[in-house]
């Protein structure tokens, strides 16, 4: 465990390369309401995050990173276009793994802007590449954009795309659901007999709780016309498999993806957004021909990065968690925004780890 | 020194407890009045009985304090991270059977699986604007559970006693808890999810990873060990 001070040069380093780059240095408090992070990200950031209350503010969280502040504090009086930078500690919980720290400090920076997406995309990449090069990092890319392109390119029903959608972030999940839009999961029993029957409200148990008999109906309603959709075909399907299976170096990754696009024009935009960033890349010196692309990066982190996510691992060090990671949040901001929205992208280096790396500092 | 062994302070689980261990030559009992939290060992010297709290041995287990102890396997899991790193189980002694599992009211014709409640807790958030609250005093167990599975748009709410008739009172729209028989699942108008087991659970001796044991506690724990016939 390298020392707090040669942690604390480091992060006053890395945050000092940021301003150089153009970003105002920010601080956010280390106690976040509750209500905000768990709306986010629901019940599971409690296995992530402290908690604490007071009976006057209720419920509080150990800051779990310092996106969420820092857009909060962007869409309430933020100028445009904006680069911010900072340094502090954050506080995770890892009750599964004694040997990860659970508090450890975060150097970010972070761009909304609205022009030119790419642009700042490949910046914030840029930056972190060529501060990090002298570690020997391996850089992993990726895109969720694209699988929401995908998704949002099947030819079945609003509704079935909605629930993919939502559980993009949850692998296990969503192929649960595509095995059953696509007819490949057998229908449960107890769902077939709920279809079956002519009227399944008939002899209700009482109605105990909040959720109504009008949902209830909803619900059954929505089951029935689901059962009418037609499945997903295996065509489709296939082509959701080789859009997630697609792990390349960025320049062959673009081509299959390219390939792909030829049956499933849905992507086409995704996939021009992905070109255009590897040639703001290579413009500013990245060898996009050994930089590595994988599809289904980023899919299990949280789930705020909707476009571009990368990371930077040790490849010598395969216990330690990333060095970086970063991406693109969008519907963050949208979400943040109450209506409002700015188009973001960012990332965060643990100082601790390029310490413990041999990093200069 | 000795070798001090935990032991539910009350109830059906103590006497089925000191009854397995009389069958194996070793007598359990409370000594003074039925008040007094102090035992007596027959049968092995040097052996200490703690009675305590089915709820507080995981920890104790944990810490060091008592080298055996006897709980649910679904305390241990809830209250312990990385529980086989601190305790290890020695045997499951075939009584206090309970299942963590997730209940919906019966009323709820659509919802029979885990997909349905994430479909029904997607649209629940939607209409009443805020996530559907599931009952429970086993947080992390069924949030681990949970996650494993990819269910969203939960919350849960704590709920140390009457779980059951949460969703009655309109605190909770579903439960997690723990149940033998289903009767008072039944008798709530609740229904157990067909994937919604979460923890098949039962008393259990556990053995402490983390004290050390020297001389006459290392002989003491070998004789017990071998009456109890466990390992």
């Amino acid at each position: 465990m390298p020392e707090k001070a040669a942690i604390r040069a480091e992060a006053a380093r890395l945050r000092g390369a940021f301003e150089a780059a153009g970003a105002l240095p920010v601080e956010t408090s280390i106690l976040q309401p509750a209500e905000v992070l768990l709306d986010l990200y629901g019940e599971d950031i409690r296995g992530r995050a402290y908690v604490t209350s007071d009976a006057l503010r209720g419920e509080q969280m150990l800051r779990p990173d310092f996106t969420v502040p820092v857009v909060q504090m962007h869409m309430a009086h933020g100028a445009e276009p904006a680069r911010y930078t900072y340094a502090g500690e954050v506080f995770r919980r890892q009750e599964d793994d004694p040997e990860r720290a659970n508090e450890y400090m975060q150097v970010g920076y972070e761009i909304f802007e609205r022009r030119a997406p790419a642009a700042s995309d490949a910046e914030v990449f840029t930056l972190f590449f060529e501060l990090l090069a002298p570690l020997g990092l391996r850089a992993a890319t990726g895109d969720i954009g694209i699988l929401m392109a995908a998704v949002d390119g099947l030819k079945t029903s609003d509704r079935r795309k909605m629930a993919l959608r939502r559980h993009i972030w949850r692998p296990r999940r969503f192929r649960a659901l595509m095995d059953r839009f696509s007819g490949r999961a057998p229908v449960p029993d107890s769902r077939a007999a709920l279809l079956a029957s002519r009227d399944p409200m008939a002899g209700l148990a009482p109605l105990i709780g909040l959720r109504s008999e009008v949902e209830i109906a909803a619900r059954i309603t929505a089951l029935r016309e689901d059962a009418a959709t037609p499945p997903i075909s295996d065509n489709e399907v296939a082509l959701i498999d080789a859009v997630l299976e697609v792990r390349e170096t960025s320049n062959f990754a673009l081509e299959r993806l390219r390939d792909i696009a030829v049956d499933m024009p849905a992507i086409l935009g995704a996939v021009d957004r992905l070109a255009a960033r590897l040639d703001v890349l290579s413009a500013r010196g990245i060898d996009i021909e050994a930089l590595d692309f994988e599809a289904s990066y980023g899919r299990t982190q949280m789930e705020y990065y909707d476009g571009f996510v990368f990371g930077f691992h040790a490849p010598s060090r395969p216990d330690l968690p990333p060095v970086a990671s970063g991406g693109r949040y969008d519907a963050l901001t949208r979400h943040l925004g109450q209506g409002r929205e700015i188009p973001a992208v960012g990332g965060v280096i643990r100082p601790g780890l390029v310490v413990t790396l041999g990093g200069h500092s | 020194m000795s070798i001090k062994l935990g032991v539910p302070s009350k109830g059906r689980l103590m006497e089925k407890t000191f009854d397995w261990f009389k069958v194996r030559g070793v007598t359990l009992g409370r000594s003074g009045s039925d008040r007094e939290y102090a035992g007596f060992v027959g049968g092995v010297e040097n052996v200490e009985l703690v009675l305590l709290s089915a709820g507080e041995i995981p920890r104790e287990l944990a810490a060091g304090h008592i080298h055996l102890g006897v709980t649910g396997t679904d305390l241990v899991r809830e209250k312990l991270g990385v529980w086989n790193s601190s305790v290890k189980e020695l045997a499951p002694l075939g009584f206090g059977h309970a299942d963590l599992v997730l209940a919906v009211p019966a009323a709820w014709v659509d919802v029979s699986t885990l997909d349905d409640l994430d479909a029904a807790a997607a649209a629940f958030r939607q209409v009443h604007g805020f996530r559907l609250r599931i009952a429970t005093k086993y947080h992390r167990l069924v949030r681990d559970f949970l996650r494993d599975q990819g269910v969203a748009d939960y919350q849960l709410v704590d709920s140390q006693g009457a779980t059951e008739g949460t969703v009655k009172f309109e605190t909770a729209e579903a439960i997690a808890d723990i149940t033998s028989t289903g009767d008072t699942l039944r008798a709530n108008h609740l229904k157990m999810l067909e994937d919604g087991l979460v923890l098949k659970s039962q008393a259990t001796l556990f053995g402490s990873s983390v004290v050390p044991l020297e001389g006459a506690d290392r002989e003491t724990m070998q004789e017990l060990t071998r009456l109890l016939q466990v390992d």
